[in-house]
C-alpha cells in the first residue's frame, strides 16, 4: 500500500535507516539536536544514537566543516546540517579547497565522504540573508556533487545515496518543501546520482525547473495546457553531475527550453543547462532557450517586492507560451485557485 | 636515542639542502617552502609518535612529512612531477601526503588543514582507538578564524590531539608583533581550556621530551589537547632556496642566535665521531637513490588529468 509521508520525514527517515545501518554516519550541526530538531528532520536521533552521533555545534561553520573532513578521513561519515544556505558562505574554504579536492591533489590516497545539508528559505520576509539558492557556486568546482530534490520520494532516496557516496554531496532542501507530502517506500532505496526525472510529458516546450522551480513548473505546465500547450517537465534533481542527455532528447523533441532555476541566472545552473544543450543541438536542431530565476537584485522581504523577485507559475507559463508563439505579446494567465498548491503524486 | 634523532635532523636539513642545490635547474615544478632551521621540531615531535598516529600540516610540509615517516622517494618524485609521486604529480611539495605513514595531508591555505586534525581526533576518540592527531601550524595560522573554531571545539570535547605552533615570527614577510596585540600565542590557546605551554629554546630534547609526556598522558587516557607554542626560526625565504636578509624586512642579525644553537650540529656532537660518520653515509646514499629515482621516473600518462576527481563507489 501506498504511505504518504512529508519531506521532513522522508529525511528523518532515511538518515535514521543509514544511521541504524551503518555505526559510521553522524549527524552534527547548529541545533540538530535541539527541541525543534531541525524543522523534525533529526527528531529522535539523539536519543536512538547518543550525543556522539548526533550532537550541535558551535557556531564555527569553517571549523565544523573542516572538522567533518577530517573524520570522513579517519573513516566516518559526517552529515553536517546547516539551517540555511547562507551560511554555507562561512565554509568556503573547506568545501571548495579540501572536501572538493582532496582526493585529486591527494593522487587518490584519501576520499571525502561527507553529506552538507543545507537549506534555502523563502517568504516570510526571508531578505537578504535566509533566501539563496547558491548551488551553482559548488556546481562550478570539480569534486563536489550537488543535487536539490523536489519530492519526499527523492528527498529519501537522494539522502541515501549521498550518504553511501564515497565523495562530498552538496544536498540542497528547500524551506517551502519541507511539509510537502508525497508517496515514499518505507525501506531504504536509493535515487542514483546524475539521472534526472520527467515530470510531466509534451512536446512543445520543456520546463526544467529546480528544487522549489519545479513546483511551479509543473503549475505552469497546467497553464499552458489550458491553452493547447503541452509542456514537458523536468526535475534535474542532481545538479552535479547534471544528466544533460534527458534534457537534450526533451529539447530535440520541443525545440525550446525554459530553464527555471531557484537562484540568480548569471552563471547559474539555467545559464549551465542551456549551454549544455545549445552545444549539443546547434546545427542539429533549431533550439529556443530563455532563462528564468531571481530578479538580479538582493532578495526583499517586503512580500510585495519578494512576490516580484521570484519566478512563479504564471510567469513561467508566460515565457513558455512566447518561446512557442516566437514572440512577446503579453499573455499571463488569470491565476486559478486550484493551482495555488500542488500536490505530489509523482510519477517516480 | 641520540642517533635516532640525528638521523632524522641530519636527513631533513640534506634533503632540503638538495632540493635547493638543484632548484635552479627547473628539474622541481613546484613552489619550495623550506624547513630548514626549523627541523627540531618536526623531529622531537615526531620520535614521540607511533606509526599508527596521524600528523597534519602546513605547506612547509617536507619536515614533519619526512619525521613522520612519510617516503623519500615518492616525495621527490612529487616534487618533480613524476607519476611515482606521493600524489602522482598531482599535489606537489605543498600537499605531500603518505597515508600509510600517517601524513594526512598539507593545505596552502594558511590554517586550513588544523580543523580537519580536529576532526580526525574526534574519530579516534569516537573509534575508541588510542592513536592520536598531532596538528601543525605557524604563526601566521594563528591569525586565522579557524584555529580559533579549532581549538574551542577540541577543548570542547576533550580530543586527543596535541597541537603544535612552530612561531617563525613571520607570516611570509611580516612580523608577529605587526599582526598580533598579545604575541603569547601558549597563553591564548589555555584561554579555551586546554594544558598549553612555550617551548622557547628551539632544543630538539627539549621539545621531545615536553611532547612525549603529552603523547604519554594522552595514551593513559588523560583527556586533551595539550599544546605547544615552539619558538624557531625560518633560514632561507618563505619560498624558494635563497636566503632574503637582503630584502630588509628581517636582519641576519636576528637570524644569528638561532643559527649557533643548529640542532643538526648539537644533536651530532653527542654521537661519537664513527656512529654520527656511518649514519651520515647511509642518508648520503638514501638522498643519492631518491632523487636518481625521481629523474628517472616517468611524467604522468595524460588520462591521469581526468582520474581521482571522484572516488567510484
Amino acid at each position: 500500500m501506498e504511505r504518504n509521508v512529508s519531506y521532513v520525514e522522508a529525511i528523518r527517515e532515511a538518515t535514521d535507516q543509514e544511521m541504524e545501518r551503518d555505526e559510521s554516519v553522524i549527524e552534527f550541526g547548529l541545533d540538530v539536536d535541539d527541541p525543534k530538531a531541525i524543522q523534525g528532520t533529526t527528531r529522535g536521533l539523539v536519543e536512538k544514537y547518543g550525543p556522539e552521533r548526533v550532537f550541535c555545534t558551535p557556531l564555527s561553520e569553517d571549523a565544523m566543516t573542516g572538522v567533518a573532513i577530517g573524520m570522513s578521513l579517519a573513516g566516518l561519515r559526517p552529515i553536517h546540517v546547516h539551517i540555511r544556505m547562507d551560511f554555507l558562505m562561512l565554509a568556503m574554504n573547506q568545501l571548495i579547497n579540501v572536501a572538493a579536492k582532496g582526493r585529486y591533489m591527494y593522487g587518490g590516497q584519501v576520499h571525502v565522504p561527507i553529506v552538507v545539508r543545507s537549506m534555502i528559505g523563502k517568504s516570510w520576509g526571508q531578505g537578504a540573508q535566509h533566501s539563496q539558492g547558491l548551488y551553482s557556486f559548488f556546481m562550478h568546482v570539480p569534486g563536489l556533487k550537488v543535487v536539490a530534490p523536489t519530492t519526499p520520494y527523492d528527498a529519501k532516496g537522494c539522502l541515501i545515496q549521498a550518504i553511501r557516496d564515497d565523495n562530498p554531496v552538496m544536498y540542497v532542501e528547500h524551506r517551502l518543501l519541507h511539509f510537502k507530502k508525497g508517496p515514499v517506500p518505507e525501506q531504504p532505496y536509493t535515487v542514483p546520482a546524475g539521472k534526472a526525472r520527467i515530470t510531466a510529458k509534451g512536446s512543445d516546450v520543456t520546463l526544467v525547473g529546480i528544487s522549489y522551480m519545479q513546483l511551479e513548473c509543473l503549475r505552469a505546465q497546467r497553464y499552458l495546457a489550458d491553452v493547447g500547450i503541452q509542456a514537458e517537465v523536468i526535475d534535474p534533481i542532481w545538479l552535479s553531475p547534471l544528466d544533460i542527455d534527458t534534457i537534450v532528447e526533451s529539447v530535440r523533441k520541443t525545440g525550446r527550453l525554459c530553464a527555471v532555476d531557484n537562484g540568480w541566472t548569471t552563471c547559474g545552473a539555467s545559464a549551465e543547462i542551456i549551454t549544455c544543450v545549445t552545444e549539443r543541438l546547434q546545427g542539429v536542431h533549431e533550439v529556443h532557450v530563455r532563462r528564468m530565476g531571481f530578479a538580479p537584485v538582493t532578495c526583499p522581504p517586503t512580500p510585495v517586492l519578494e512576490d516580484l523577485f521570484y519566478p512563479n507559475a504564471r510567469t513561467i507559463a508566460a515565457a513558455a507560451y512566447d518561446l512557442v508563439n516566437g514572440g512577446a505579446d503579453g499573455w499571463l494567465p488569470e491565476e486559478r485557485e486550484d493551482l495555488r498548491e500542488i500536490e505530489f503524486k509523482g510519477p517516480f | 636515542m641520540y642517533d635516532k634523532l640525528y638521523r632524522s635532523l641530519y636527513r631533513i636539513r640534506r634533503i632540503e639542502e638538495e632540493i635547493a642545490r638543484i632548484y635552479p635547474t627547473d628539474e622541481i615544478k613546484s613552489p619550495i617552502h623550506l624547513s630548514i632551521g626549523q627541523e627540531a621540531i618536526s623531529v622531537g615531535v615526531c620520535e614521540a609518535l607511533r606509526s599508527d598516529d596521524v600528523v597534519f600540516g602546513t605547506y612547509r610540509s617536507h619536515s614533519y612529512y619526512l619525521a613522520k615517516g612519510g617516503d623519500l622517494k615518492k616525495m621527490i618524485a612529487e616534487l618533480y612531477g613524476k607519476a611515482t609521486g606521493c600524489a602522482k604529480g598531482k599535489g606537489g611539495s605543498m600537499h605531500l601526503v603518505d597515508v600509510e605513514h600517517g601524513v594526512m595531508g598539507a593545505s596552502a591555505v594558511v590554517g586550513t588543514t588544523i580543523a580537519n586534525a580536529v576532526g580526525y581526533a574526534y574519530a579516534l576518540k569516537f573509534q575508541d582507538k588510542d592513536s592520536i592527531v598531532v596538528s601543525f601550524f605557524g604563526d601566521g595560522g594563528v591569525d586565522e578564524g579557524v584555529f580559533h573554531e579549532s581549538l574551542n571545539f577540541a577543548a570542547l570535547k576533550r580530543l586527543p590531539i596535541i597541537f603544535v605552533c612552530e612561531n617563525n615570527f613571520y607570516a611570509i614577510h611580516t612580523h608577529q608583533a605587526r599582526r598580533q596585540r598579545n604575541t603569547n600565542i601558549w597563553e591564548r590557546a589555555r584561554a579555551y581550556g586546554m594544558l598549553a605551554e612555550r617551548i622557547e629554546d628551539g632544543d630538539t630534547l627539549h621539545i621531545h621530551e615536553r611532547v612525549s609526556a603529552a603523547v604519554q598522558a594522552l595514551r593513559a587516557g588523560q583527556p586533551g589537547p595539550f599544546f605547544f607554542e615552539c619558538l624557531t626560526y625560518r633560514w632561507k625565504e618563505h619560498v624558494g632556496p635563497n636566503e632574503d636578509y637582503h630584502l630588509g624586512y628581517r636582519t641576519r642579525e636576528e637570524a644569528e642566535p638561532w643559527m649557533k644553537n643548529d640542532q643538526v650540529k648539537r644533536i651530532g656532537g653527542m654521537l661519537e665521531t664513527e656512529q654520527r660518520q656511518r649514519i651520515e653515509q647511509e642518508v648520503e646514499a638514501e638522498i643519492q637513490e631518491a632523487f636518481a629515482f625521481a629523474e628517472e621516473s616517468p611524467f604522468p600518462n595524460a588520462s591521469e588529468l581526468y582520474t581521482d576527481v571522484f572516488k567510484e563507489s
